[in-house]
């Protein structure tokens, strides 16, 4: 008497949402450790103060919430969250605004709308989207400028003396890539542009190291299987038609190879845009999803006011990701066509 | 010979760690007799069997113990010699966890035979082919034959196709399913009886082909089943197909795709797209019953789990206790203990161990803790989409979750829920660990209430529309007829008011007053139109007033219109005076004898009757034949409509004389006025008579005189009541 009984399956393959959090967070290391290397050590601490700001609101929010705070802190997903956003900020943003980034993304990102897997958005993009358009001064001229420019990065205690204390970065930062190129091309040709100091040499540019690192995470993410390569493919791929069809002429627009290889583009393809809560879910419905996102990257890169586009293109698309999924239903076995469409009760 | 088929994927699939290794280690072994056997009379899918012994009664091995319950159903047979001992209530293994009836057997151990001619002996022949499939069919069913591998269908009916020709059977040794190697050791063991067993199906379905299934990881399986095709001069026929190791490969939906490329249509059956599957221990059986006059009374059961020190295949006697059955493998109970049939996938957890093998019972796994961790704890969904990745039945699990949890049936519905094969794939993967499979059970449950429940309600709605519909028509003609009765009534009193140019008596009620000034009204509504009419024919003679007709023949058509209002006015009224009369009689209130309902009844059964009658027609019109019972229909129709009339007519002679004694004023005051109108019309008829010299004369007369009496009797009664004031 007093067997246990439970539905089956009785077997699991192990896997676990943490786990899978984890591998992610693991995944990222290249790219950070690549870009503490040449940009400095601005990442690191704002990925720490992230992590620590992020895990504060949501031990807050949970007690609120009056939910197991062990619990739910336990699933990492929000120490993915602080990461992301620590990587994708400025390195040498004030502290304040990876604090307002960061408890935007917890609160209204996520838990506001009941939280883990029930955030339309997601929650890193918002807060970063939430800084960019409301601090354009501080998001734009923040970054640090590469050791290939510079000879030598800024050092640990300068760089918090910079971000906390509000010292002068000016030594230390200078445009992104994707901006500079943008402006100069008005009024030089390619071959003048590749003669600049951050442009000298194609693997010498600093952000191609740093993007290069994150595609190596992302394809070992793809190998283990933690995320499929629907989505990472996709966006590539527009991304790439889009530059090939439209900006060929590399002395009017951006090229390919800096359209790939600057700016968020690898961290954006692998560890943003496959955030699995606000994706779309069905296979044929992560390739529309990826290749929207890299359209947007294009666009709004090349006519939008903004230098980079990751995070508005990501949050775009996560507002169509209802009715992509809606279309893209498969077909279940044993029926002659997939049920398509968004849901319309039946004629009974 | 293999492979010459092409195979296709099905979409999805796992592929767990399959555990086999563990009980193919030994031969399959026979199980000892246990004393007692439990056998539930509903091991498969249909009604339960009946039992056909009694209590006490010793039974042979292989006598028929219950039979089957109409169509879809099987008999049950005793797997040994003994006693039955109860027929009771006892827990079954079912994932419900209910008890059932089951037939009690204490054995004796002498495994005494009854007498079991085959079928070729019972016909006389000495090859399967020159059986006649309805024959095979219907000995199968004998046999208590159900599906050894899965639900436990019973096996005669899912041969009888219909009309839809098979062309491909499959024979299902997939096995796919972790730990279970009851098929393997059959099919390396007993892989002649399985492929005689194919070629009785083959026959029985007139279809020229067999396709054999093995999952890749049975190589013994496959290697056995080929040489007995060879043996058997089968390999025209037959064919072993090595298919690809995945769960769930063996799902008769899944392993027709990947043999055949073609899909069981949703909602149907596989015989719709001209393919039988059968397990392979069904086959084996199947071949035992028809060759060897066995029915079915044991099967092959793996017993393994590291909780079973010897995990091993054993030939057991349906109804063994599992208790009893895994102390035969070294069964050390675990803390906390689970025991689970079938396989880790898809089987059940048993609640306790007293429970029987029955017929689709292919496995009891006992695992420890460890080797299958209890699951953790669900966390949210994150819409990772490796379920969706893993369904064979292309399914997005994730919004079947969705929506069960939030309970919204229909979209639950909208997404496909009943083409899930409950494989359990999806649970496998979800790394948050949510009981998804659970989810989806809940939701079918549900969903078929609901049905159940709206179907209920549509028919109830459906008989009360009809019953509304006949009474609105039985309302309707009776209005027509009460209005053509006071139409009557109303010309009658118009007659009456000319002939006699005499008002009506004084009235004794607001109705009559109404109804005295609307005949008032209509006479002289009357006199206008005639007036109208002789002005117009005027008009029309005299030539100087010709411009005068259309105005006057307007001025007609308006008084005639008056006339008819008032007119239909007054029919009204009449009807509600009639009513107002019936309903005086408080006393008839509810009363199924009262004369109102009485008349109701008359008029219900001659409105059924005409109903009967027209139908009648209509039938003999077509000749169908129908006609007789319609015929018989009718008479007893017309006898209803005569005893209706009857007690309608008796009921009527006693509420006058029980109205007359009414104390009742205006009760009494209309009395006398119909009284008075009887003997007017006495006098009428007595006059006719007289004056047609008819030999009713006497007759009448005495009848006027009773009629005069009455309406005396009726007076004097007016004046004792309405004096008592004045004494
Ligand atoms: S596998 Fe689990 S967590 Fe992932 S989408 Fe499916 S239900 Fe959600
Ligand atoms: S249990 Fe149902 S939904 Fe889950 S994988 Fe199997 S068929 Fe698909």
């Amino acid at each position: 008497m007093g067997l246990l009984t439970l539905s089956s399956p009785h077997t699991h393959n192990q896997n676990s949402t943490q786990h899978m959090m984890q591998m992610v967070i693991l995944a990222t290391l290249p790219g950070f450790v690549v870009s503490t290397w040449l940009f400095g050590f601005g990442t690191l601490i704002n990925i720490t103060l992230a992590i620590v700001v992020a895990l504060g609101c949501e031990a807050a929010i949970l007690v609120v919430r009056k939910r197991p705070v062990g619990f739910f802190l336990n699933d990492y997903s929000i120490v993915l969250t602080a990461v992301l956003l620590g990587l994708a900020l400025p390195p040498l943003a004030p502290w304040w605004i990876t604090v307002i980034a960061t408890f935007f993304a917890v609160v209204f990102g996520k838990h506001l709308y009941g939280g883990l897997g029930n955030n339309p958005f997601n929650p890193a993009m918002l807060g970063y989207a939430l800084v960019l358009v409301s601090f354009p001064v501080e998001m734009t001229t923040n970054w640090a400028s590469s050791i290939i420019a510079t000879d030598v990065t800024a050092s640990f205690s300068d760089t918090l003396s910079i971000i906390f204390a509000g010292a002068s970065s000016d030594a230390w930062t200078g445009a992104t890539a994707l901006d500079s190129y943008k402006h100069l091309i008005t009024n030089a040709t390619a071959a003048e542009i590749a003669q600049q100091p951050e442009f000298s040499g194609f693997l010498n540019a600093g952000w191609a190291w740093v993007n290069l690192a994150y595609l190596v995470g992302g394809l070992w993410l793809v190998w283990r299987r933690i995320i499929s390569w629907h989505i990472p493919l996709s966006m590539l791929v527009a991304l790439s038609l889009c530059s090939l069809i439209i900006g060929w002429d590399a002395d009017m627009y951006t090229p390919l190879s800096l359209h790939l290889l600057s700016g968020a583009t690898m961290l954006g393809a692998f560890f943003i845009a496959t955030d699995p809560v606000s994706a779309s879910t069905t296979t044929r419905g992560k390739l529309i999803y990826g290749a929207g996102i890299g359209v947007f990257v294009y666009v709004i890169r090349t006519w939008g006011a903004y230098p980079d586009a990751v995070a508005f293109a990501v949050l775009l698309m996560n507002l169509a990701v209802p009715f992509i999924d809606a279309y893209t239903q498969p077909r279940t076995y044993g029926h002659n066509k997939a049920k398509r469409g968004l849901y319309q009760k039946q004629p009974k | 010979m293999t492979q010459m088929i092409r195979l296709h994927d099905i979409h999805g699939g796992i592929h767990p760690a399959e555990n086999k290794r563990q009980s193919t280690q030994t031969a399959i072994q026979v199980a000892p007799i246990p004393n007692e056997l439990i056998l539930p009379l509903h091991q498969h899918i249909g009604a339960a069997a009946i039992p056909c012994v009694n209590v006490g009664e010793r039974v042979l091995k292989g006598q028929c113990i219950a039979h089957a319950d109409g169509f879809v159903s099987v008999p049950l047979h005793a797997p040994t010699s003994g006693t039955i001992v109860d027929i009771e209530a006892r827990p079954v293994p079912h994932a419900s966890g209910l008890s059932e009836t089951c037939m009690v057997l204490q054995c004796d151990g002498q495994d005494e035979w009854q007498a079991h001619p085959s079928l070729l002996e019972q016909k006389n022949v000495s090859l399967v082919e020159q059986l006649k499939p309805a024959d095979i069919l219907t000995f199968l069913a004998q046999s208590g034959i159900a599906g050894l591998g899965g639900a436990g269908f019973p096996t005669a009916i899912k041969l009888h196709t219909g009309n839809y020709p098979i062309d491909t059977l499959i024979l299902n040794g997939a096995e796919c399913e972790p730990y279970i190697t009851a098929d393997d050791m059959l099919m390396r063991e007993r892989a002649d009886e399985v492929v005689a067993g194919g070629e009785i199906l083959l026959h029985v379905l007139q279809c020229a082909r067999a396709l054999i299934g093995v999952e890749d990881n049975k190589p013994e399986a496959i290697a056995a089943l080929e040489q007995a095709v060879i043996d058997a001069h089968l390999s025209h026929k037959i064919q072993v197909v090595s298919i690809p190791t995945k769960y769930p490969s063996g799902g008769e939906k899944q392993l027709i795709q990947i043999l055949t490329g073609k899909e069981v249509p949703s909602g149907g059956i596989p015989a719709h797209i001209g393919i039988v599957c059968q397990n392979v221990a069904t086959a084996s059986a199947i071949y035992r019953a028809v060759v060897h006059g066995e029915p079915l009374i044991h099967r092959i059961t793996t017993l393994t789990g590291d909780a079973c020190q010897q995990p091993s295949n054993w030939q057991v006697l349906l109804g063994t206790p599992i208790d009893y059955l895994l102390t035969l493998a070294g069964y050390q109970a675990q803390q906390p203990e689970r025991v689970i049939m079938g396989g880790p996938m898809m089987g059940f957890a048993l609640p306790h161990l007293q429970l029987p093998v029955i017929k689709t019972s292919n496995c009891i796994l006992a695992p420890k803790a460890k080797e299958l961790p209890l699951n953790e704890y669900a966390t949210a969904c994150i819409r990772c989409g490796q379920c969706t990745q893993v369904c064979p039945a292309e399914l997005l699990p994730q919004q079947l979750y969705w929506f069960s949890k939030t309970q919204e049936l229909d979209k639950v519905e909208q997404h496909n829920v009943f083409d899930c094969i409950e494989c359990g794939a999806c649970s496998y993967v979800c790394p948050s660990h949510i009981p998804l499979v659970q989810y989806y059970r809940f939701a079918k449950g549900a969903i078929r209430e609901e049905r159940a429940a709206q179907e209920k309600a549509l028919r109830a709605k459906e008989r009360f529309e009809q019953r509304l519909a006949r009474q609105e028509q039985e309302l309707a003609e009776k209005e027509a007829k009460r209005k053509a009765r006071a139409e009557a009534a109303a010309t009658a009193q118009k007659a009456k008011q000319a002939d006699l140019a005499e008002p009506a008596s004084a009235p004794a009620s607001s109705v009559d007053d109404t109804l005295e000034k609307l005949n008032k009204q209509l006479a002289a509504s009357q006199a206008a139109v005639q007036k109208t009419k002789e002005k117009l024919a005027a008009a029309q003679a005299d030539p100087e007033q010709a411009d005068k007709i259309p105005a006057l023949e307007a001025a007609l058509e308006k008084v005639t219109s008056k006339l008819k209002s008032i007119a239909m006015e007054l029919a009204a009224a009449k009807k509600a005076a009639a009513a107002s009369t019936t309903t005086t009689g408080d006393s008839d209130k509810g009363d199924p004898n009262s004369p109102e309902r009485l008349r109701k009844k008359w008029e219900t059964a001659q409105l059924r009757l005409q109903t009967a009658e027209q139908r009648l027609a209509e039938a003999m019109e077509q000749q169908l034949d129908t006609v007789s019972a319609l015929q018989t229909g009718v008479e007893k129709q017309r006898e209803r409509v005569n005893d209706a009339l009857a007690a309608y007519q008796a009921s009527q002679t006693e509420t006058q004389s029980d109205v007359a004694n009414s104390p009742d004023n205006h009760e009494l005051e209309k009395k006398i006025l119909a009284q008075q109108d009887r003997v007017a019309k006495a006098e009428e008829r007595l006059t006719m008579a007289r004056e047609s010299g008819l030999d009713t004369v006497d007759a009448l007369a005495m009848g006027l005189q009773k009629q005069r009496d009455k309406l005396a009797q009726l007076e004097q009664q007016r004046v004792a009541s309405s004096t008592p004031e004045g004494v």
